[in-house]
C-alpha cells in the first residue's frame, strides 16, 4: 500500500509527508520485482512517445498522412495486375481481386511496420536509453502505435474500395478488432527480440528490410492462401502472418474466405511462442542496454 | 526509521574495453591483414553465438570505472560529487538513476528519483517548444497534470513565450538550453540527481539556475550534484564526496573536500608554471615573488607576478590574470595596458600590487594571453600559481577564518558613548 502511495506522483508537499517510501534496491543481476507495476506507472510516457512518433512521422512532407494510403494502394494495384490478371490466380468466392489483395495488404503492412519500426526503435532512441531510466519496453511498444495509426488510415481506403465495387462485409466484421490485436501481437514478439539483439549486434538493421521484403511474397498477401496445396497448408501456417491474414480475410470478405482451422491454431501457437520468447529475451537483456547501445 | 535515503555498499562497475595491439606495426603485409581480419571475424561470430558483446581490438581488458564505493546520504542533504575527468562520477550517477546496473555491490534508495544527466534529453527538433515541454517533462518523470500546472512557470523561466509554437530546431542554442533547463528545474522529485548541466547558457541564466537549485535544496529535497565548477559546488552543497580513480578518496564537509581536491591538482602545477614555447603564441612561464608554496604571502605586503609569453610572429601581446580563491571565485583582476607595440619573441610582463590585503586562505592565479580586445585569444592557464596568505599584524576579534571575507580593507570604527540616552530609546534608535 505504501509503495502505491509513493508511486502516485502527487505534488511533493504530500509525498514528502509520507515517511514510508518505495525502497529500490540495485544489485547486479537483480531484475526489477515490480517491473509490470513500473510499466503501468510509465503509461503516460508510453502515450507521449507514441504521440511524438506519430506527429513527427509526416512532418515536413507535402501530402502528409496520404502516404499511409498511397503506399498500400499502389502495391495493391501492382499485385492485382501481377497475381490477378497476369498469373490469373483465383480469388475467394466472388470477391473482387483488388479487395482480396487489400484485405491481405492491410494486416501485412501493420505487421511489417511494427516489425521494422520497433526493431530499430531502441537504437534510434539511444540518447534516451543512456540518460534516463524507464522500463525499456515502453520504447518498442510505443513505436508500434505509429504502424497502427497508419493501418487505421489505410483502412479507410479499403472502405472506399468496397463502396466502389459494391461489396459489403457480413456480420464477421465484428471480430476484426480481435485480429488487429493478433496482428500486433504477432509482430511485437519478434520485434522485441530483434530490437534487443540490434542493441548488441547492429547486423539486424540489415536483416530486417530483407525479412520484410521476403515476407511480402512468402505470406498470402497477393493471393489467397487457398491457392496453397492442401498437404503443404499446415506447414505454410508456421508463418504466423498466414493466420493473421486468413483471419482478416474471413472478417472482411463476409465469410467467403473460410479459415483453415488447424493452420490457424498453429499460427496462434507460433505467435504465442514468439511473444513469450521476445518478451523474455528483452527483459533479460534490458539491463545492459545503456552500456551497449 | 533511519533517515538515510541512499545507501551504497562497495559499489563497483566493470566495463570491458578492447585494445588494438598490432595497429602501430610499421610493416604490414596483406597476408597479415587478411589473417587478422579473419581472426577477428571468427571471434565476433563466436561471441555472437555465445551471446557476448562484440569488442573491437585484439586485447580485452577489464576496466573498473568504480570500485568499492561506499557512502550514505541522508534525507534533505545536498551532496556534491567532485573529481577529475574519468574518476567515475558519471558512472556513479548512472547507477543511482538506474540507467545501468552495478557489477558488484548494492544500493538502497528510498523515494522517487529524478535524474538530470543531460539538458534536453529526448527533445525532438521537429516538435514545437510547447510540445517539447510535455515530451521532456514526461521523459523526466512528470505527470501530464503536473506539467500542465507548471506550464506557465516553465515558459516564464525559459523566457521563450514568443517562440512556443516554433519547432525547436529553429531555436538558437541558448533558447534551446534555457527551455530544456526550465523543464528540468521544475521537477519535484524526492531525490534529484544532477550531472554537470550548469556549464551551459549565459552567466545570467546560470545564476538563475543556481538560484532555482538552491530553492530545490531548501525544500528538504535530497540533491546529488556533480560539477567541476567549485563555486557552484560550494554555494550549493554542505557535504562532498571526492572520487578518485573510481573510489571515494575523501568524504566530508565541502570546504575540506574541495581544498583536498584542489591541492591534489596543485602538486602538479606547484607555485610556478613553465611550458615549452611552441609554434603558436603561448604563455611560457608564470611566477610570483613568493619563493615556494611554504612561504606564504603576508596580507598587506607587496605581491609581484611575472608572466612570460612567447610570440613566434609579430603580435601585440595583452596579458591579464585573476586571483581566485579555493571556490574558484575570482577576487582580483589585473591586466596589461593596451598600448603595447607589436613585438616578436619572448616578452615578460611584471605586475606589482603594492599592498595585497587578501584574507587568510589558499589562492591561485588564472592567466590569460590574447591580442587587444577584438583580437585572437592565444592561451589560458588555470591555477598557474598557487599560494597561501597569512595575516600577521592585523588582528580580528573573532580570529581570521577563510570564510569570513575575501579581502581586507583599511577602515576605522569609532564609538561614541552617550550615557544620557536611556533604555527606552534603544528600539527607536535603529
Amino acid at each position: 500500500m505504501s509503495s502505491e502511495n509513493a508511486m502516485k506522483s502527487q505534488p511533493t508537499s504530500e509525498s514528502n509527508g509520507t515517511t514510508a517510501q518505495r525502497l529500490i534496491i540495485l544489485e547486479p543481476g537483480r531484475s526489477e520485482r515490480n517491473y509490470w507495476h513500473d510499466l503501468w506507472h510509465y503509461r503516460e510516457l508510453f502515450l507521449i512517445l507514441a504521440w511524438r512518433d506519430v506527429s513527427v512521422r509526416y512532418k515536413q512532407t507535402v501530402i502528409g498522412f496520404a502516404w499511409a494510403i498511397i503506399r498500400p494502394f499502389l502495391t495493391m494495384v501492382v499485385f492485382t495486375v501481377i497475381f490477378g490478371n497476369i498469373a490469373k490466380l483465383p480469388s475467394d468466392g466472388d470477391v473482387p481481386y483488388p479487395i482480396l489483395v487489400f484485405a491481405g495488404m492491410l494486416p501485412w503492412f501493420l505487421f511489417s511496420g511494427v516489425l521494422s519500426d520497433s526493431s530499430n526503435s531502441l537504437v534510434g532512441n539511444a540518447n534516451l536509453i543512456s540518460k534516463v531510466y524507464f522500463p525499456r519496453l515502453v520504447i518498442p511498444t510505443s513505436t508500434a502505435v505509429v504502424a497502427l495509426v497508419d493501418f487505421l488510415i489505410s483502412f479507410s481506403m479499403l472502405a472506399l474500395l468496397m463502396v466502389w465495387f459494391g461489396f459489403l462485409p457480413n456480420w464477421q466484421i465484428i471480430f476484426l478488432p480481435l485480429f488487429i490485436v493478433l496482428a500486433i501481437l504477432a509482430s511485437i514478439g519478434p520485434a522485441l527480440w530483434i530490437a534487443a539483439l540490434n542493441v548488441k549486434y547492429r547486423d539486424f538493421r540489415y536483416i530486417i528490410p530483407f525479412i520484410v521484403q521476403f515476407g511480402l511474397y512468402v505470406s498470402p498477401v497477393g493471393f489467397s492462401s487457398a491457392v496453397v496445396p492442401e498437404k503443404w497448408r499446415l506447414f505454410y501456417s508456421l508463418n504466423p502472418v498466414v493466420g493473421v491474414i486468413d483471419g482478416f480475410r474471413w472478417c472482411l470478405l463476409g465469410g467467403q474466405s473460410p479459415i483453415y482451422w488447424p493452420g490457424f491454431l498453429l499460427s496462434l501457437v507460433v505467435v504465442a511462442f514468439f511473444l513469450w520468447f521476445g518478451v523474455r529475451y528483452f527483459r533479460k537483456t534490458e539491463r545492459t542496454f545503456a552500456d551497449m547501445v | 526509521m533511519s533517515d538515510v535515503v541512499i545507501r551504497a555498499e562497495s559499489l563497483g562497475k566493470r566495463y570491458l574495453i578492447g585494445h588494438q595491439s598490432v595497429e602501430r606495426e610499421s610493416y604490414t603485409a596483406l597476408r597479415d591483414v587478411i589473417g587478422r581480419t579473419l581472426k577477428s571475424f571468427g571471434r565476433s561470430t563466436l561471441d555472437t553465438l555465445r551471446g557476448r558483446q562484440i569488442i573491437a581490438g585484439d586485447e580485452i581488458e577489464e576496466f573498473w570505472a568504480l570500485r568499492e564505493v561506499t557512502f550514505e546520504i541522508k534525507r534533505g542533504e545536498v551532496v556534491g560529487i567532485i573529481g577529475r575527468n574519468g574518476a567515475g562520477k558519471s558512472t556513479l550517477l548512472k547507477i543511482l538513476s538506474r540507467i545501468t546496473e552495478p557489477s558488484e555491490g548494492h544500493v538502497e534508495i528510498r523515494g522517487r528519483v529524478a535524474s538530470l544527466l543531460e539538458v534536453g534529453t529526448g527533445f525532438h527538433p521537429e516538435l514545437t517548444g510547447r510540445e517539447n515541454i510535455y515530451l521532456n517533462g514526461a521523459i523526466l518523470g512528470m505527470t501530464h497534470a503536473e506539467i500542465k500546472r507548471k506550464f506557465d512557470e516553465i515558459v516564464d523561466f525559459a523566457e521563450v513565450e514568443k517562440f512556443l509554437d516554433t519547432p525547436v530546431k529553429r531555436y538558437s542554442s541558448g533558447m534551446y538550453v534555457r527551455l530544456a533547463f526550465a523543464v528540468a528545474a521544475h521537477l519535484e522529485p524526492e531525490i534529484l540527481i544532477v550531472d554537470e548541466v550548469l556549464a551551459v547558457g549565459d552567466v545570467e541564466f546560470q545564476k538563475k539556475c543556481l538560484g532555482k537549485m538552491q530553492d530545490v535544496a531548501g525544500h528538504g529535497r535530497t540533491v546529488l550534484f556533480v560539477s567541476h565548477n567549485m563555486a557552484a559546488i560550494s554555494a550549493l552543497t554542505s557535504r562532498c564526496i571526492y572520487l578518485n580513480k573510481g573510489s571515494v578518496k575523501i568524504e566530508g564537509s565541502t570546504r575540506k573536500t574541495i581544498e583536498a581536491y584542489l591541492d591534489s591538482g596543485a602538486s602538479l602545477t606547484s607555485n610556478s608554471y613553465k611550458a615549452v614555447a611552441g609554434s603558436k603564441p603561448s604563455i611560457v612561464s608564470v611566477r610570483t615573488n613568493l619563493e615556494s608554496r611554504s612561504s606564504p604571502l603576508i596580507s598587506g605586503s607587496r605581491f609581484r607576478v611575472f608572466i612570460e609569453v612567447f610570440c613566434p610572429e609579430l603580435v601585440r601581446p595583452c596579458v591579464s590574470f585573476q586571483i581566485q580563491n579555493v571556490d574558484g571565485v575570482p577576487i582580483i583582476h589585473c591586466e596589461s595596458d593596451g598600448t603595447i607595440p607589436y613585438v616578436e619573441g619572448s616578452v615578460e610582463f611584471s605586475f606589482e600590487i603594492p599592498e595585497l590585503s587578501l584574507n587568510v586562505g589558499n589562492y591561485s592565479l588564472n592567466v590569460y594571453f590574447s591580442e587587444p580586445p577584438g583580437g585572437r585569444a592565444f592561451d589560458v592557464v588555470e591555477n598557474a600559481c598557487r599560494f597561501s596568505v597569512d595575516i600577521l599584524e592585523t588582528t580580528s576579534l573573532f580570529g581570521w577564518r577563510p570564510d569570513v571575507c575575501a579581502y581586507i580593507v583599511k577602515y576605522s570604527c569609532s564609538l561614541e558613548h552617550r550615557p544620557e540616552t536611556g533604555f527606552a530609546n534603544r528600539t527607536i534608535g535603529r
